[in-house]
């Protein structure tokens, strides 16, 4: 914004660009962003993918296989899927059921409180593409129309073990994506 | 003190389905409760006057999923009642087996969501492994854990496989024996006791009134139950008691639906010396005829009923869906009022919701 | 021991049907009865009045139903009635309405259980039932425009 910005007089949100720009440029110019990035990179990705932290909300009837498959049978959290209640301790937005335009703003709302990395699971017909709901005025027909979505579990409902597929697929894809502690490519 | 609204949803962990439930509090009392419901509606009412009748069956599944049989069979049953079809006995039969153990299945899913509110999570772990011995069950009938697509209008889509009376009895015997476990581990907890004695009372003539039905009224001391009294299959032929409870509280409906469990137990068992041979299913035409027909089924989770209208074609004409549950969220700020939020999981879990069929 | 109990019935299909048909000899027609089931038919005026004496003198204690259905040139208001004490017996009202200004009094002052049944059946057809406490959308916003059960509002027709 200004050439010879005065700290001093700056209000916080101007300071805070400010001082992320400066230190920035220093990361960069010394390659130090570079080195963090390369050492620490296998092991951000390998945390990363084996404890994948999605949303406990359930939408619909995918949801109750979502339940089962965090049951003692089909157990997730062996692969360090725990399901947290607050989306700001999340990492994946799991949509399970069919999406409603009333429940739409606050799904959206909920994918933007989710802190970056995050990641999108459609499961199901229905959030994958409106499903069996297909002629109905008030579903959406996909949860891709309004958010990024990684993985699609085809199914109606998709067993559990399919759900563990995809979040295996999940693992896969975040290893391929391979971004480091500063989430840049 | 201020009074504040506190909205409970719809991302809640507690709240068993998408609704929203606003809550004007002043300090921890609840002084009114306000339901927000439609975040499920995909107006399924209009969507099924453009599918034919044998199109719609896998869809009234997806009405109320935690107790899928139950309301396709529904479906079934009022359009057999408008077609004028008789449905064979062996037929009957098998969907009274198959109704039952939905029952007991829509219950421990009931538990599940109950014992998690409570705090109680190794009695959802314990649930859990049991229910999935009879999805295990309906998984070898229908092919499916969950939405079954089984009844068909004019009987059921096909016959029960050979081993199945004998894997049915190894895991009634086995569950019979865990049922035991289970209540201890809920009766024998203080806080659980704690928890649910005497909190959300209805009272007899205001659960008449507001349209309780289903286990939600016989815990509060009355005793009506559609398989005994409006009898639809083969029901009139089995000795089972009506579980009821004068207690009018949580505690209440969570050890009728316990009873319950232990009488589908007998129900299955009483069915499976009684079933004749023959065939599963009977023509049905293509065409409704041009009346209304109305029929109605004792659903786990209360009274559930269907209103169809034909108009000479293979599409209905017109729809219409009860919805227990529906009614039972309308009395949410009956049961509310003057309690304190911490209330709100054990009185609203104890009606089991299933937002399915609500906002259709 | 209960203390409302369906065992206790007193009156049948029939005997409900002949009362009824005493007490309102024109206004109500009985269409059909069978023996935990009737069918009725009744007008928009006394149809208030006919619900206040089945629940008062013939124990219809439990609304089951409030829906309605679009038949082109007119709209119904189709009622069900349970009456726990008499067996379980089922009664069905059907009352017709005007399609330009389809009102008809609410039977929520009697049968609380009624309320949300009203509401949807409002939302879904726009019936206005008169003396709801709170006659407003329950699914679609407020700001919605049309009634999605009425057959002007067509849905798309394949995927």
């Amino acid at each position: 914004m200004n050439d010879n910005p005065n700290a001093v007089a700056m209000n916080s949100k101007d300071f805070m660009s400010w001082s992320t720009g400066v230190i920035d440029d220093i990361l960069r110019a010394t390659m130090a962003k570079k080195a963090i990035d390369k050492l620490m990179l296998p092991f951000w990705n390998w945390s990363q993918r084996n404890s994948m932290y999605p949303l406990h909300f359930g939408l619909a009837c995918c949801a109750l296989e979502m339940a089962a498959s965090a049951g003692p049978r089909w157990d997730t959290e062996r692969l360090g899927i725990i399901y947290r209640s607050s989306p700001r301790q999340c990492d994946i937005l799991l949509l399970n059921g069919w999406i409603s335009k009333k429940v739409r703003p606050a799904l959206r709302r909920l994918y933007e409180q989710m802190p970056a990395p995050k990641w999108v699971v459609a499961m199901g017909e229905c959030s994958i593409s409106g499903g069996p709901w297909y002629d109905c005025y008030n579903v959406v027909q996909g949860g891709d129309t309004f958010l990024p979505v990684d993985i699609y579990i085809p199914g109606c409902p998709p067993r559990p073990e399919a759900l563990i597929d995809g979040f295996l697929k999940l693992q896969k894809k975040i290893r391929a994506e391979a971004k480091g502690p500063f989430l840049e490519d | 003190m201020a009074e504040m609204w506190v909205n409970m949803g719809p991302q809640h962990p507690f709240n068993h389905g998408l609704w929203n439930l606003r809550v004007l509090m002043d300090g921890e009392t609840i002084r009114y409760a306000e339901p927000v419901l439609g975040y499920l509606h995909r107006g399924w009412e209009k969507s099924m006057e453009n599918r034919t009748y044998p199109q719609i069956i896998p869809l009234s599944d997806r009405l109320c999923y935690g107790s899928s049989m139950s309301w396709s069979h529904l479906y079934c049953l009022t359009i057999e009642e408008l077609m004028d079809i008789e449905v064979p006995e062996r037929a009957e039969y098998i969907r009274v087996i198959m109704l039952e153990l939905q029952r007991i299945i829509s219950h421990l899913l009931w538990m599940m969501a109950f014992g998690t509110d409570m705090g109680n999570l190794t009695v959802m772990l314990y649930v859990v492994r049991e229910r999935e011995l009879f999805l295990d069950l309906m998984q070898s009938v229908t092919g499916a854990r969950m939405t079954y697509n089984f009844p068909r209008i004019g009987g059921v889509r096909n016959d029960l496989p050979p081993d199945f009376e004998r894997d049915c009895m190894r895991v009634l015997d086995h569950y019979q024996n865990k049922l035991d476990d289970i209540e201890k581990l809920c009766d024998g907890s203080k806080i659980f006791m704690m928890r649910t004695e005497d909190l959300g009372i209805v009272k007899p003539r205001d659960a008449v009134n507001m349209g309780l039905t289903g286990p939600n009224l016989r815990a509060s001391n009355v005793d009506v139950d559609l398989r005994r009294d409006d009898p639809y299959s083969v029901y009139e032929e089995f000795d089972y008691e009506v579980c009821t409870h004068d207690a009018c509280d949580t505690y209440a409906r969570y050890r009728v639906r316990m009873d319950e469990m232990r009488e589908s137990c007998d129900i299955v068992r009483q069915a499976f010396e009684k079933i004749p041979d023959g065939p599963v299913r009977a023509k049905a035409p293509r065409n409704a005829p041009k009346r209304s027909a109305v029929a109605r089924v004792e659903d786990p989770r209360g009274e559930g009923m269907m209103y169809v209208v034909g108009d000479g074609t293979d599409k209905p004409y017109r729809l219409s869906v009860r919805s227990p549950v529906f009614v039972y969220v309308s009395a949410a700020n009956h049961m509310l009022k003057g309690h304190k939020i911490a209330d709100v999981p054990a009185i609203m879990g104890s009606i089991d919701m299933c937002l399915g069929e609500v906002d259709r | 021991m209960a203390e409302i109990n369906a065992c206790s019935g007193n009156m049948t299909g029939v005997e409900i049907a002949d009362a009824l048909s005493k007490e309102f000899p024109e206004g109500l027609t009985i269409t059909s009865f069978a023996p935990k089931r009737i069918y009725a038919q009744a007008g928009k005026e006394i149809f208030l009045d006919i619900v206040k004496f089945m629940k008062d003198e013939l124990d219809f204690d439990h609304s089951s139903l409030v829906s309605g259905m679009d038949m082109g040139d007119r709209i119904q208001a189709i009622h069900h009635l349970t009456s726990y004490r008499n067996n379980c017996c089922l009664i069905e009202i059907v009352v017709d309405l005007d399609r330009d200004n389809p009102e008809i009094d609410s039977i929520t002052p009697l049968y609380e259980g009624a309320n949300y049944t009203e509401r949807e059946t409002y939302d879904m057809l726009g019936i206005v039932f008169k003396g709801h406490p709170n006659l407003k959308r329950i699914f679609l916003p407020e700001d919605t425009q049309f009634y999605p059960l009425r057959k002007d509002f067509k849905l798309k027709e394949g995927p």
